[in-house]
């Protein structure tokens, strides 16, 4: 008989272990279903996780490892504060469209007029687009106490037929031959997000990201503000007894989840996507939520996290066509990872007791 | 002599790091009120509950009527007679009083001759009860009837109570007396499990001491002291606490007019609260759980808004404030529930200190946290309450319930307050750390802060408070001073019987 | 725009087609929140069971194997729900998060070499006479057999949460978790068995989307149909019929938006595409102000600790 019993306090050790060992069982288990879809698993598995930082074209991933993992990493870091304190903001995927429209339509105003301050005020117009997505369940929760899950989520449906609704309509290219999608903003120099060192993949959204954790870190470490959030999410009502006032604590986490997830959108909007199109969103506003528990709500975790999550989708993109592993299995394998990761998690909360059973 | 009806012969049951149950061993007889003795923490919970066959002991073994009996699940030792009556945990608010008993019983009838079985058991023994009220919308005493009744009808051989009179009024702790009299002499065993001396020296026919998960020693309860079952109990004689004659300083606290609705569902709103403590003085509020008690600590505490002059600290409004700007006013409380109200379970104590003590102790600066100055205002309450831990660093969690009391009590006297208040501040609590507690409050009265302690045992209140008031449906009878009021007069201010006449037995 | 090509008759007919998908997610979840847990992975289990059902009914030939193939496919996602919340005990948010994630990419690999193709027909059940009823004959009484379950299903939840012991039961869990462990109630028990039959239900109503509504395949077709079965339980307040109430007047919408599309009217496609989302949060905020029938439970974890 196998019992579980509640450790006196978390394991500082596990909670570092969890995330180590739900990666390697989902390498396994990922193996297997490679091996399933008839494909060899080890090779697929060196594929996604060496070839993109030692392989033959690494030259090449490398820099996709950071354009990928900002954008990641600067909406977990997001999520991950409201996650700490128990609002669960997952419609950061339409807070990410929301940023690039908003974001690249004021760029896109003021074409072809070239100046210094186009960019800074997208990058304001981007976050403020995303903040608003956000306080939109934040508002309705505080004022009419509406489940905020739902809301921020039925507002991605939205958001993305609002992107449809832009990418052909109001912001389509005018000299685009008819062809959905806006004029894009690589080809704008004002406007455009570029490398600061060339080819390194080093843009403002990693300089962005960088900062988001650092801040992130320093406010839950030191500030009286972070101290709240986590006390929120662990004891609800020990914070309304030290005196966090609850609503103006979800307009801050969702505020800044939104506003971090509108920034992830607008630099890749003026960056490495360059335009608004119908498939613009890629589902980083999804992934973002297994970046923030796989870096298990920590700053640095999440940093880690959205680099190793970055690498999947540039492996699985090489597997795909090395080794015509299916993009999806790369979904899959993703999902396994959180999986994995939530069931592992037992073992920092709880001791597992084989033996005799103490309950009936 | 007979066949005991349970007999219970070296039972033993260990939890990792204590062992809850060793080697005990009793008897109960046919038609015996058979009390079990002992502190908070002494194992008698895990006994029942091994009775009950929630709980699988180790080893030992058990006999009903001879026959050997290992209930593997409630179901089973319901089968055989078993019923209990909880302390908590076992009513559902959102389901009606038929439902409710329907779920404790093996093979329910249908709803309407339950319902009509309900209320003929109910006037049999003198517990009125309506079969179809939400049971979220009945006070204490009559939850308790809803779990009376359910076993009841199952006509137990072996009735267990914990800790039955923790919610009743002393009127209706006779009533309850009258009943549990009524079915002892029908045949039916009871068990009774309680901390309370005169209680069992008045009901039990028989009595089992158990001190730290033993067996130490039985005695015929009305052929004993009060002051012998203590020592038995606590191992040591207690000291009484001291508390000096004072002097009251101007008021306060001073609450006028207040009336705030209840923030849960089936919680009880305050109405028309007035009180006012001076500087030195303790105010008793008692009454039985339920009667707006968690509402009032939280409106005084500032999780509650109220109205801006319904509460006065030194003559400044502060209804609106919230509880940081009360703190930095000299207003602090503690709350009932330890774990996740007054303390973050899974925080460690460091943080805990911080919780509260962050404006008062100057923990922080410009809103960041100064941890080194927050370990020390931990290491502080430690030091001065005498908290068993092995650190700050230890997550309250850690703590057993004396020990994390200790430390939530201390966090606010240490930061002298000009008033605070307190709710059921030993609920739980060994007798030793209980009278630390009691001490550190008479204390801090003595040193002119002004307290209000909220609490259900009113052997607390008489030995703490100057003035006594009770919390009843949400109103708050006019303060009396302690002294010369009779037991029979707070039971009166607590709602006597709560509208029911004594039973007709 | 023509807006008398709409036909109401055609409209209602229609309506009901709509509604069932939301409609067996819903009541599945339903049962699934009065037992006290919060699976937030219906989304994920719609469409794990779209494609499964879709999947079987081509090999097989047969839609109904299909449909039961689809219910064991939710059954089998919401399995893996159980085994993090009840036995790993992790937190239910984040697990149901995870089951959705899962579904939409499992769904994906599933369903790689089925696009374009078409399953085989499900005939519906033409109840004789009743179907020749001008009007209602053709609304009520000549659908397939899968809405008509998903209507039985409703009232057959109803009945066994309000008259018998094992609703009882079910609520009584949902309500305390620790009171009905106290009296001797398998909790962890009775909530997986909930969480398969949620399961279960969100599989068939991908199906029904994959094989009745569309019928086809396409990736990620369920577009949210789980999250508004989510919040159809809460506009509900946990009452069964209030479900079926609440999933006509959503497949309502969708259906009215689709014929105003097809009509050709001046709103662009895609904000009336958006409306049912809308209408949705709407909902939420006019109906979230009384929680009281929430089950007292809901979402939190269980750990029997004595």
């Amino acid at each position: 008989m196998i019992a579980l019993e509640k450790r006196p306090q978390p394991s500082q050790v596990w909670s570092v272990a969890t995330p180590v060992i739900a990666v390697l069982a989902t390498m396994v288990f990922g193996g297997i279903l490679f091996a399933v879809l008839g494909k060899n698993p080890v090779e697929a598995i060196r594929t996604i996780f060496w070839e993109p930082l030692f392989g033959e074209h690494s030259f090449y991933y490398r820099p996709q490892l950071l354009v990928k993992g900002a954008p990641l990493v600067l909406i977990a870091i997001g999520l991950s504060l409201g996650f700490r304190a128990g609002i669960w903001n997952i419609g950061a995927e339409g807070q990410y469209i929301m940023g690039a429209i908003v974001g690249a339509g004021v760029g896109l105003a003021f074409y072809p007029m070239e100046a210094w301050f186009i960019f800074p005020l997208m990058v304001i117009a981007g976050a403020l687009g995303g903040w608003v997505w956000a306080m939109i369940p934040a508002v309705l929760k505080v004022r009419f106490g509406t489940n905020e899950i739902l809301v921020s989520l039925m507002l991605v449906y939205v958001a993305e037929q609002l992107l449809a609704s832009m990418s052909l309509g109001l912001l389509k290219n005018p000299e685009g031959y008819g062809f959905p999608g806006s004029r894009n903003l690589q080809q704008y120099p004002s406007a455009h997000n570029a490398d600061l060192i060339e080819g390194s993949g080093m843009h403002w959204g990693v300089v962005a990201a960088m900062i988001a954790v650092i801040f992130a870190y320093v406010l839950l470490n030191r500030h009286m503000r972070g101290f709240h959030i986590r006390l929120a999410g662990e004891a609800p009502r020990a914070a309304r007894f030290a005196g966090v006032s609850p609503p103006r604590l979800i307009l801050f986490c969702m505020g800044l989840s939104g506003a971090l997830a509108g920034l992830a959108g607008l630099f890749e909007v003026s960056g490495p996507s360059g335009q608004i199109s119908i498939d613009f969103n890629v589902g980083y506003g999804f992934t973002a939520i297994i970046v923030a528990f796989l870096g298990r709500l920590h700053p640095f975790g999440i940093l880690l996290a959205g680099l190793l999550m970055a690498l999947t989708y540039i492996g699985g993109d090489i597997a795909q066509s090395q080794m015509g592993l299916p993009a999806a299995a790369i979904q899959v394998f993703q999902g396994m990872l959180l999986f994995f990761l939530l069931a592992f998690d037992l073992l920092t909360n709880y001791r597992i007791r084989i033996g005799k059973a103490g309950v009936a | 002599m007979t066949v005991p009806l349970l007999s219970i012969d070296g039972l033993t049951k260990a939890y990792p790091g204590v062992v809850a149950n060793d080697h005990v061993s009793l008897e109960i007889q046919e038609g015996e009120v058979h009390a079990l003795l002992g502190e908070n923490g002494a194992g008698k919970s895990t006994l029942v509950k091994m009775i009950y066959g929630l709980v699988k002991p180790d080893s030992g073994q058990m006999r009903l009527r001879g026959r050997p009996f290992a209930p593997p699940e409630p179901r089973a030792a319901r089968a055989d007679g078993i019923a209990m009556v909880f302390q908590h945990f076992s009513l559902f608010d959102a389901l009606n009083v038929a439902e409710n008993i329907a779920l404790g019983m093996e093979d329910p009838p249908p709803m309407r001759d339950l319902a009509s079985r309900i209320r003929a058991v109910s006037e049999t023994y003198g517990l009125p009860l309506d079969p179809f009220r939400t049971v979220g919308d009945l006070s204490a005493g009559e939850r308790q009837r809803v779990e009376i009744i359910r076993c009841l009808l199952q006509d137990p051989k072996l009735l267990i109570m914990d800790e039955p009179t923790s919610v009743l009024t002393p009127q209706e702790v006779r009533i309850l007396f009258e009943t549990l009299r009524k079915l002892r002499d029908e045949g039916t065993s009871i068990l009774y499990i309680s901390h309370k001396l005169e209680e069992i020296r008045a009901l039990c026919d028989h009595a089992t001491i158990l001190r730290l998960g033993k067996n130490v020693g039985e005695c015929v309860p009305s052929e004993t002291t009060a002051a012998e079952m203590a020592e038995m109990m606590v191992g040591s004689a207690l000291q009484a606490p001291e508390r000096g004659r004072r002097a009251f300083g101007e008021i306060a606290l001073d609450v006028t007019g207040l009336s705030v609705a209840s923030p849960s569902a089936f919680g009880t709103p305050l109405r028309n609260v007035h009180l006012a403590v001076r500087k030195g003085e303790v105010l008793g509020i008692g009454g039985v759980a339920g009667n707006g008690q968690d509402e009032l600590l939280a409106v005084l505490s500032g999780e509650l808004p109220a109205e801006p002059d319904a509460i006065r600290l030194n003559g400044v409004a502060v209804g609106h404030l919230g509880p940081t700007e009360r703190r930095r006013l000299g207003l602090l409380a503690a709350p009932e529930e330890r774990l996740g109200h007054a303390a973050a379970p899974d925080m460690s104590l460091t943080e805990n200190a911080l919780l509260t003590g962050s404006v008062r102790e100057n923990l922080e600066r410009n809103g960041f946290i100064r941890w080194d100055a927050a370990r020390a205002f931990a290491q502080r309450i430690i030091e001065a309450f005498d908290v068993r831990t092995p650190g700050p660093d230890n997550a309250a969690r850690s703590l057993s319930g004396g020990n994390l009391q200790k430390f939530v009590i201390g966090r606010e006297v240490l930061q002298n307050p000009e008033v605070l208040v307190v709710n059921q501040p030993t609920w739980g609590v060994d007798a030793s750390a209980a009278a630390a507690i009691r001490q550190a409050i008479l204390d801090l009265a003595a040193g002119g802060a002004a307290v209000v302690c909220i609490s259900q045992d009113l052997d607390e209140l008489m030995e703490i408070s100057d003035t006594f008031a009770a919390l009843n449906e949400g109103r708050l009878s006019a303060p009396r001073p302690v002294e010369g009021l009779t037991v029979e007069e707070i039971g009166l201010l607590m709602g006597g019987a709560h509208g029911m006449e004594v039973a007709h037995v | 725009m023509d807006l008398s090509a709409i036909n109401p008759v055609l409209l209602l007919a229609s309506l009901m087609v709509a509604a069932t998908p939301i409609l067996l997610a819903a009541i599945g979840e339903l049962v699934v929140e009065r037992a006290g847990v919060l699976n937030l992975g219906v989304e994920g289990m719609m469409i794990v069971g779209a494609i499964t059902g879709f999947a079987i009914s081509v090999e097989t030939g047969s839609p109904w194997l299909g449909f039961l193939a689809a219910a064991a496919g939710g059954a089998v996602l919401a399995l893996l729900f159980a085994l993090l919340t009840q036995v790993a005990l992790a937190n239910q948010v984040a697990s149901g998060l995870a089951l959705t994630l899962f579904g939409l990419g499992l769904s994906s690999l599933m369903g790689q070499s089925y696009v374009g193709i078409k399953p085989p027909h499900f005939a519906e059940i033409d109840i004789p006479l009743f179907s020749d009823i001008p009007v209602l004959g053709p609304i009520l009484f000549a659908q397939d057999p899968i809405l008509y379950l998903g209507l039985a299903l409703v009232a057959g939840t109803w009945a066994v949460l309000k008259y018998t012991r094992a609703g009882l039961i079910l609520r009584a869990v949902g309500e305390n978790h620790d009171a009905a462990h106290a009296l001797g109630y398998k909790v962890v028990r009775i909530r997986v068995l909930a969480i398969l039959f949620g399961g279960a239900c969100a599989g068939l109503g991908g199906a029904y989307i994959s094989l009745v509504r569309v019928p086809q395949w396409t990736e990620g077709m369920t577009a949210g149909a789980g999250w508004i079965a989510l919040a159809l339980v809460v506009f509900a307040s946990w009452k069964p019929w209030r479900v079926l109430i609440g999933a006509w007047l959503f497949g309502g919408i969708t259906v009215l938006q689709l014929n105003l599309q097809a009509a050709g009217v001046a709103i662009p496609v895609e904000y009336l595409a958006m409306s049912p989302y809308l209408v949705t949060i709407l909902v939420l905020v006019i109906l979230s102000a009384d929680k009281s029938s929430a089950p007292a439970s809901l979402g939190r974890t269980f750990h029997a600790s004595t």
